[in-house]
C-alpha cells in the first residue's frame, strides 16, 4: 500500500496531493411516508490525506449517510464522489478494499471468541497468515487486548468491544479510516484509549482518517473539522479556525456552589447569552457579540459576581452557528415545561439533603444484587434528598443499570434496604411505583403510535381519568413543545423530540422521583441542553432526579453524584468534592470530572490487582 | 470476482465458513433446529399420529338373533379393526354414538336371515359418525370388507352363488401392511428439509442484518456470491446431516423398508436442500428481522410444505385452485421423490420429472437471491 509522509498539524496548505475524500455536490435523498427526505443537500467537500477529519452535527445532519456513500453502501441521487482517487460508481470493491470503514455499531460476532473475529476479518482482508502473527501482536499491544484473546467477544465491555472492532477493522493497515461514532456510549478510560491509538495511525503510519463524533471536546483534536447540519455543509476547517470567531465572547462566573444551576438557568434565557452551561464549579456563558457582558442586565441581583473572559472552545461556536440556524424557538420551552417556575425564582435550598436519611426520597443501604456468583452491586449505599438532582456515573457494566432497577422496582435486591419516596420496595413495590416516573435508556415508547396517543396510553396507565387526563396531556402538549407534532407517529420524530415525548409520558402522574437511565446517550448537544435546562426546571420545582450518564461534564449538573465502578460505589458528594479527593493533592483537585474518573477508576483497580 | 485474485476469494469463504461453523456450534438454537427438531417431529408423527384405524369400538344392534346374525357379528369381532359391543336397542346404540362410546352402529334388522335371500338386499344398516371424514371413510371401508367376507364364507360354505355381482378381491401394493408410518415418515422428511434449509436460513441473514454484522461484511472486500455462499455451504452440510439423520431414524426406529438407492436419496436430498436454502435466502433479502424472517418463512415454506405437499393430503383431490399452487411448493416433488425411493424404488419415470422441477426451483431461487442481494444498503 502507499505511504505518505504525514504532513505537518496545523498546517494549512491545501496543495498535497489528491484528496481522501471527494464530494461533488452529492444529493442524497431516502423515501420517508409518502415524499423523500433530503439527508444531503447537494454538498462538495474535499477530505485530506493524513490527517484526522471530524464530522460534527446534530442528529440527522447526514453524518453517517455521507460516510455509507464513502465506502459505497449507498449510492448518490446526484454528483460525483471519489474516494482515494478512485470513482464510487466505478469501482466499489477496489475501494472497499482501500478503505476500511467502523458502522456506528460494528459488526463482531458476539459469539466468537476475540482471537476468532480477528481471523475472521484477517481472512476476509487477505492478510496472508505469513503476516497474521506480527500483526496481532501489534493490534493487541495497541488495543491491550492481549490477555482477552480467548474471551467471547459477547462478554467484553462497551470499550473492548469498540477497541476490538477498532482491531477487526485494522488488521490490514488501511490508506482511509472511517470511524462512525467510535466513542458513542464508551467510558472516558476507553475513549482516551481510542484517541491514542487514532493519532498513532495518522502520526506513524500516514493513515487518512475520517470521523464523527457526538463529543465536542473530541472535534477540537480533530485537524480538520467539517460541521454539517440538515444535509448541508455549515463550515469547514481547523477547529482553531472556529474557535477564532468566538474568541473574546466567553465567560465565567462562580456563584456559590448551590446557586450554580440557578444562575446558569438564567442566564441562559437572557438576551445577547448565546450559551450558558455549567463548568466545573461555575457557568460558562457566551456572548453573541463583542461588547462583553453587562452584568446589570444578565444579573441584577447577583452584584458581587464576577465575568472572567476565558478562551474560546469549539463547543462555543458549534452552538452559535446551530443557534442562528434554528431559531433558538427551544429557548422558551423550558420556561413553560414547568408551570409554576417563574423566571427567577430559585429553587429550594435551604435544606440540605441527605442527611435525615428517614424522610429522604429515596434511601439505599448495603444494597447488594447477585446474578449466579457474580454480584453486579456490592454494598451500595447513598440517599437522595428533596428535590436533589443526583447522579450516578460509571463505564458501562459498573452497575448503574442494576442499581436503577432495583430503585423502581423491577428487580428484587439480594441484599440490603431499599426505600423509596418512604417504601419499602420489598413489602410496596407497587405503591412505591406510583410515585416514580421513569425513563428507560432505550427509546421504550409505541412507536407507530402517534404523540397524542402515547399520552393517552401512558395516561390510563397511570389510571388519570376525565379533566385530569386532558390537563396533563395539554400540559406535556404545550409545555414539551409538542403541540406541532401531536398526530405524527411518534417513531418517525426527531431524537430530540422523542426524548421530549418519553420525559413527558414519564412525568404524566405528577411523580415525586424522577428516575433518567442514560437520557441523553446518543443525544447531539443541542438537545442536551434542552434536556438539562426541563431536568433543572424539574427539581427547582421540588422533584427529585435520579440520573445516570456516563457523560462527564453533564456530572456538574447534579448536586451529588456518586461513580460507580465494578459494582461499588468509588466516590460519593459533591462535584467539587469528588474532583478534590480525586486530586493528586490536597490543594490541587483534579482539573475536570473526567480526569476524577480517570484517576479514582484507575487507582481503585490498582489497588484491586 | 472479477478482480479478486482466485487465492484471496478461497480464503474469504473458508473465513466466511469457519464462522458459520463456530456460530453453529455456539448457538444452541441452529443445533436443536437442525437435529432435535427432526427427532422430536419424527417421533411424534411416526409413535403418535396414526392415520390407521385399529379397534375402532362399534355398537351391534340385532333385532331378532338367529344363527345367521351371530355368524356374522362373530365376523366382527374377530377382525382387529373393530371392538363390537351388543346393544338391545338402537336408541341405546345412538346414545352411544352420540356421547362417542362407539364411532359406528351395525344394525341387523329383523328377519336377517330370511331378506339375506331377498334381492331387494340391504339388510344391514350402517350409522358411522362422520366429524372426523377420513376415520369415517376407512371404517366405512373396513365394514363393507367384513360384509362381503362373510357373505363370500357363507356362499362357499352353503355351495351357492353369491348375490353381490362383483367380486372383490383386494391387494394392496407397495405398503402391504397398510402403514400409515410408510408414507408419513419420508414426507415428514420433506418437511423437515424445508424447515432447516429455508428456516435457518434465513434466520441466520437476519440475525447478521440485526446484530449490524452484515453493515460490516459488506464493506469488506469479500463479494456478495462469497457471502452468500459462505452461508450456503454450511447450512448445507447441517441440512445433510439432518437428513442423514432423519433417514436413519426412518429405516431403524421405523422400518420403514427403503427400495431404492441410498445414492438417489443423497442426490435428490441435495437438490431439494439447494432449492430450500434458496428460498430462505430470498426471505433473507425482504426480512431483516429474524422474528419477521422467522414469521415469513413459516408462512411460504413449512406451512405449504405441511398441508400442499401431498405428504398429508392428497394433492389429486384439492380444489383445482391449490392444485395449481402445490406447483411451486418444492415439498411437493421431494415429497413424491421420497415416496418413491423408499416404498417403491428408484423408478425413473417417477423421480426424473421431479427431480427436474427441483433442479428448475433451486434455480429460480437462487439465482434471483444472487441477483437482488446487493452489496449496499437500500
Amino acid at each position: 500500500m502507499g505511504r505518505e509522509a504525514p504532513p505537518e498539524n496545523g498546517n494549512n496548505g491545501r496543495a498535497d496531493g489528491a484528496a481522501a475524500i471527494s464530494f461533488k455536490r452529492v444529493r442524497k435523498t431516502f423515501p420517508r411516508g409518502e415524499g423523500r427526505i433530503e439527508a444531503l443537500k447537494g454538498i462538495s467537500i474535499e477530505i485530506r490525506k493524513g490527517r484526522v477529519t471530524g464530522l460534527v452535527g446534530p442528529d440527522g445532519a447526514g453524518k453517517t449517510t455521507l460516510m455509507r456513500l464513502s465506502v459505497c453502501l449507498l449510492e448518490p441521487d446526484e454528483g460525483a464522489l471519489t474516494v482515494m482517487g478512485m470513482d464510487a460508481a466505478e469501482d466499489p470493491l477496489a475501494i472497499q478494499s482501500a478503505v476500511r470503514y467502523m458502522p456506528q455499531q460494528f459488526g463482531l460476532y458476539e459469539d466468537l471468541s476475540v482471537q476468532e473475529n480477528l481471523d475472521l476479518y484477517a481472512d476476509l482482508q487477505g492478510v496472508l497468515p505469513a503476516d497474521r502473527k506480527e500483526r496481532y501482536a501489534e493490534l493487541t499491544r495497541m488495543t491491550r487486548l492481549g490477555e482477552f484473546t480467548d474471551r467471547l467477544a459477547g462478554r467484553l465491555s462497551g470499550g473492548m468491544k469498540q477497541k476490538l472492532g477498532l482491531a477487526c477493522t485494522l488488521v490490514r493497515p488501511p490508506e482511509l479510516l472511517i470511524l462512525d461514532e467510535p466513542t458513542v456510549g464508551v467510558d472516558p478510560v476507553s475513549r482516551r484509549e481510542l484517541w491514542n491509538i487514532v493519532s498513532r495511525l495518522v502520526e506513524e503510519e500516514g493513515m487518512s482518517v475520517l470521523l464523527s463524533t457526538a463529543y465536542l471536546d473530541e472535534a477540537e483534536k480533530c485537524d480538520e473539522v467539517i460541521l454539517l447540519h440538515e444535509g448541508e455543509v455549515l463550515g469547514q476547517g481547523p477547529p482553531g479556525d472556529f474557535t477564532r470567531e468566538q474568541k473574546g465572547r466567553a465567560y465565567w462566573v462562580k456563584p456559590p456552589a448551590e446557586k450554580k444551576r440557578d444562575i446558569q438557568w438564567r442566564l441562559s434565557r437572557r438576551d445577547g447569552v448565546v450559551d450558558a452551561v455549567i463548568q466545573g464549579d461555575g457557568v460558562r456563558v457566551v456572548m453573541g457579540h463583542d461588547d462583553g457582558p453587562d452584568k446589570e442586565d444578565l444579573l441584577p441581583e447577583e452584584n458581587d459576581l464576577d465575568f472572567e473572559p476565558v478562551d474560546a472552545r469549539f463547543e462555543d461556536s458549534y452552538v452559535a452557528l446551530l443557534q442562528s440556524r434554528q431559531e433558538a424557538n427551544a429557548k422558551d420551552m423550558a420556561a413553560e415545561a414547568t408551570p409554576g417556575k417563574d423566571d427567577g425564582a430559585g429553587r429550594k435550598t435551604g435544606e440540605s439533603p441527605g442527611d435525615s436519611p428517614g424522610d429522604s426520597p429515596i434511601d439505599v443501604e448495603n444494597v447488594r444484587r447477585r446474578f449466579g456468583d457474580f454480584y453486579a452491586v456490592k454494598d451500595v449505599s447513598f440517599s437522595v434528598g428533596h428535590g436533589e438532582v443526583f447522579g450516578l456515573l460509571g463505564a458501562n457494566g459498573a452497575g448503574k443499570t442494576t442499581t436503577f432497577r432495583m430503585l423502581c422496582g423491577l428487580l428484587p435486591a439480594s441484599g440490603g434496604k431499599l426505600r423509596v419516596a418512604g417504601l419499602d420496595l420489598r413489602r410496596a413495590a407497587a405503591k412505591a411505583r406510583a410515585r416514580i416516573g421513569y425513563m428507560s435508556q432505550k427509546f421504550s415508547l409505541y412507536g407507530n403510535l402517534s404523540v397524542v396517543e402515547n399520552l393517552n396510553f401512558f395516561s390510563s396507565a397511570y389510571n388519570l381519568k376525565g379533566k385530569r387526563r386532558q390537563d396533563r396531556i395539554e400540559w406535556a402538549l404545550e409545555g414539551f413543545d409538542l403541540k406541532d407534532r401531536a398526530d405524527a407517529a411518534s417513531g418517525l420524530l426527531p431524537l430530540g423530540y422523542k426524548q421530549r415525548l418519553a420525559l413527558a409520558c414519564a412525568l404524566m402522574h405528577e411523580p415525586e422521583i424522577l428516575f433518567l437511565d442514560e437520557p441523553t446517550s446518543g443525544v447531539d448537544p443541542m438537545a442536551r441542553r434542552e434536556f438539562w435546562d426541563v431536568i433543572n426546571a424539574l427539581s427547582g420545582s421540588g422533584v427529585t432526579v435520579l440520573v445516570t450518564t456516563h457523560f462527564m461534564e453533564e456530572a456538574e449538573y447534579c448536586d451529588r453524584l456518586a461513580i460507580m465502578a465494578a459494582g461499588e460505589i468509588l466516590a460519593l458528594g459533591a462535584p467539587a468534592e469528588i474532583k478534590a479527593r480525586a486530586g493528586k493533592s490536597e490543594d490541587e483537585p483534579a482539573a475536570s470530572m473526567e480526569e476524577a474518573f480517570i484517576a479514582l477508576i484507575e487507582s481503585s483497580s490498582a489497588a484491586r490487582d | 470476482m472479477k478482480q479478486q485474485s482466485a487465492p484471496g476469494g478461497f480464503r474469504r469463504l473458508r473465513g466466511l465458513i469457519r464462522k458459520e461453523f463456530y456460530q453453529i456450534v455456539r448457538d444452541p438454537s441452529a443445533i436443536a433446529i437442525a437435529f432435535l427438531m427432526p427427532v422430536g417431529l419424527l417421533i411424534l408423527f411416526g409413535y403418535g399420529v396414526s392415520l390407521d384405524a385399529k379397534h375402532v369400538p362399534i355398537a351391534i344392534v340385532v333385532e331378532t338373533p338367529d344363527a345367521a346374525t351371530a355368524d356374522l357379528t362373530r365376523s366382527f369381532e374377530r377382525t382387529e379393526y373393530f371392538e363390537p359391543v351388543r346393544m338391545a336397542d338402537m336408541s341405546a346404540a345412538v346414545d352411544a354414538l352420540t356421547y362417542h362410546r362407539v364411532d359406528a352402529i351395525v344394525h341387523l334388522r329383523g328377519n336377517f336371515a330370511r331378506r339375506l335371500h331377498e334381492e331387494k338386499g340391504a339388510p344391514i344398516g350402517v350409522v358411522i359418525n362422520g366429524v372426523d371424514a377420513n376415520t369415517a371413510r376407512l371404517i366405512s371401508g373396513y365394514m363393507e370388507g367384513v360384509w362381503l367376507n362373510w357373505l363370500g364364507d357363507r356362499a362357499r360354505s352353503e355351495g351357492t352363488q353369491l348375490l353381490t355381482p362383483v367380486d372383490l378381491r383386494q391387494r394392496i401394493w407397495f405398503n402391504a401392511e397398510v402403514r400409515s408410518r410408510n408414507f408419513l415418515v419420508p414426507g415428514l422428511i420433506a418437511v423437515i428439509m424445508t424447515l432447516i434449509g429455508a428456516l435457518l436460513t434465513a434466520m441466520v441473514m437476519a440475525r447478521e442484518w440485526e446484530r449490524g454484522t452484515m453493515e460490516a461484511l459488506l464493506v469488506t472486500p469479500a463479494t456478495m456470491g462469497e457471502i452468500i455462499l459462505g452461508k450456503l455451504i454450511p447450512y448445507f452440510i447441517l441440512g445433510m446431516g439432518g437428513m442423514a439423520l432423519s433417514v436413519a431414524m426412518a429405516l431403524w426406529v421405523f422400518d420403514v423398508p427403503l427400495r431404492g438407492s441410498l445414492w438417489m436419496l443423497t442426490g435428490t436430498s441435495a437438490l431439494f436442500l439447494l432449492a430450500a436454502l434458496g428460498m430462505g435466502l430470498l426471505i433473507s433479502i425482504v426480512a431483516k428481522n429474524q422474528f419477521i424472517a422467522g414469521q415469513i418463512a413459516i408462512v411460504v415454506t413449512f406451512l405449504p410444505a405441511f398441508l400442499l405437499s401431498g405428504f398429508l393430503f392428497d394433492i389429486g383431490s384439492m380444489p383445482v385452485v391449490v392444485q395449481y399452487i402445490t406447483h411451486i411448493v418444492a415439498a411437493r416433488y421431494f415429497v413424491a421423490i421420497l415416496q418413491s425411493v423408499f416404498l417403491a424404488g428408484d423408478i425413473g419415470s417417477v423421480i426424473l420429472p421431479n427431480a427436474a422441477a427441483l433442479v428448475l426451483l433451486a434455480a429460480v431461487f437462487l439465482g434471483l437471491s444472487r441477483k437482488k442481494a446487493r452489496k449496499r444498503l437500500e
